[in-house]
């Protein structure tokens, strides 16, 4: 009953190989990863302490984002060195089994998945491309229709003499403020969505993933669009020479790439296959 | 409940750029050890991550973007049941989730994006929530003297 608790990043392919990692990589908690092998798989592990990993103190522990932050900077680091290595399907954040016992009982189950997703992803990279509105300064100065601010120094209909404005003259302004602030969004959403079409096209699926928030992300900028792309990887510069293009053209918007990832956002198959498999 | 992947945008079979590439039995991620990302040009932002090395893969370095990270590490990959019985479906989880959308909802709506409506995951756990936040709806109301 009180196996060590393991943690699971990861299944790659048992390719006899005695290591799937670089040496030297180290896990959730700082424990060792190792491969344990099952049918032809192999699921990257280490030991975790059963007072952080344990099902109460798990639950607990996955409300505080510092705890949170860590253990998934550590889960990604090992997908991403098996990543380095060959193809690597990742499991989900804080996977939890009793000892090899547990590990090797979770590729049985999971078996005919994890065998398609790696012969789906095997030679596939995820590149993550998100576009941002700029702040209203910058889409200024990129040649967009500025927003009259407060107090600009050259409103055309100015007889907003230093006292108050005239009713109706307050009214015309919000309107052009809104109406400015409408076109901005419409400009980001028609950027968005040109960047989103011509990359799906480039890319063998596409996915999109909810807009990021700035809270989390540390960017002020609003983001518009958050997209993962799988792409062969001897396609990848293309595919990021293609983004490139895409971001000088768009003024007032500001094109992130990110990658390449191991294909998180891929495991599952594409609904489309399944529908033309059952077909 | 749907096995239907909710966030997967489709697109035709086949597709204008053709077969994909032979996967070539080899190449791992990023071998090519260039690196595509962190081009300066205008309007482009690198994202920031340290060198990825010969890897070529992002987020090696701890400068990557947490919200990158968590969105891939916590509800992509496959999800499977350890012995740990805490996975998606766990309202922390779906607390995190929400707070990673919840200000930019309206917007995804606007153009289209409603993978919440059909993401069984949260979708559940919403309806779970709104019937716990009757508060005393069918099950409740005991009165204790």
């Amino acid at each position: 009953m009180t196996r060590e608790l393991e943690y699971a990043y990861g299944v790659v392919r048992d390719t006899g190989a005695p290591d799937p990692l670089p040496p030297g990589v180290l896990g959730v908690a700082g424990g060792p990863v190792r491969a344990v092998r099952h049918r032809g798989l192999a699921v990257l592990a280490s030991p975790v302490p059963a007072e952080e990993f344990e099902e109460g103190p798990l639950r607990a522990r996955l409300e505080d984002l510092a705890w949170l932050e860590e253990v998934a900077r550590a889960h990604q680091r090992v997908v991403n060195a098996a990543g380095a290595v060959g193809c690597v399907v990742p499991v989900g954040m804080a996977t939890v089994c009793r000892g090899e016992e547990g590990l090797r009982r979770m590729l049985e189950e999971g078996h005919p998945r994890f065998t398609g997703a790696l012969d789906r992803l095997e030679g596939r990279v995820e590149w993550g491309v998100k576009v941002y509105a700029g702040p209203v300064g910058a889409e200024a100065a990129a040649g967009g229709p500025a927003p009259a601010p407060a107090g600009a120094p050259s409103p055309p209909p100015a007889k907003a003499s230093s006292r108050g404005l005239s009713g109706r003259d307050y009214l015309r302004r919000r309107t052009a403020q809104r109406r400015a602030q409408e076109q901005r969004w419409q400009r980001a959403e028609d950027g968005a969505r040109l960047v989103h079409e011509t990359l799906a096209g480039l890319a063998e699926r596409a996915r999109l993933h909810p807009p990021q928030d700035g809270r989390l992300s540390g960017v002020t900028d609003r983001n518009v669009l958050n997209a993962a792309y799988l792409v062969p990887h001897e396609h990848s510069e293309g595919f990021a020479a293609r983004v490139r293009e895409l971001a000088d053209r768009l003024a007032g918007l500001r094109v992130e790439l990110t990658g390449p990832w191991a294909p998180y956002s891929f495991v599952a198959p594409d609904p489309a296959d399944r529908a033309r498999a059952a077909s | 409940m749907g096995e239907r992947d909710p966030l997967t945008t489709e697109r035709g079979p086949g597709g204008p750029t053709g077969a994909p590439g032979p996967a070539a039995g080899a190449a791992p991620y990023g071998s090519s050890g260039r690196e595509p990302s962190g081009f300066g040009s205008r309007g482009l932002a690198s994202p920031g991550q340290g060198s990825s090395g010969y890897y070529g893969l992002a987020g090696s370095g701890d400068s990557a973007n947490l919200a990158d990270i968590l969105e891939r590490v916590l509800d992509k990959g496959v999800v499977i049941a350890g012995d740990i019985r805490i996975n998606l479906l766990d309202i922390e989880l779906l607390t995190i989730k929400l707070r990673l959308v919840v200000a930019s909802v309206d917007k995804a709506k606007e153009m289209g994006i409603d993978w919440w409506e059909r993401d069984p995951a949260l979708s559940s756990r919403a309806r779970g929530r709104e019937l716990d936040g009757g508060d005393g709806g069918n099950t409740g109301g005991e009165d204790r003297p």
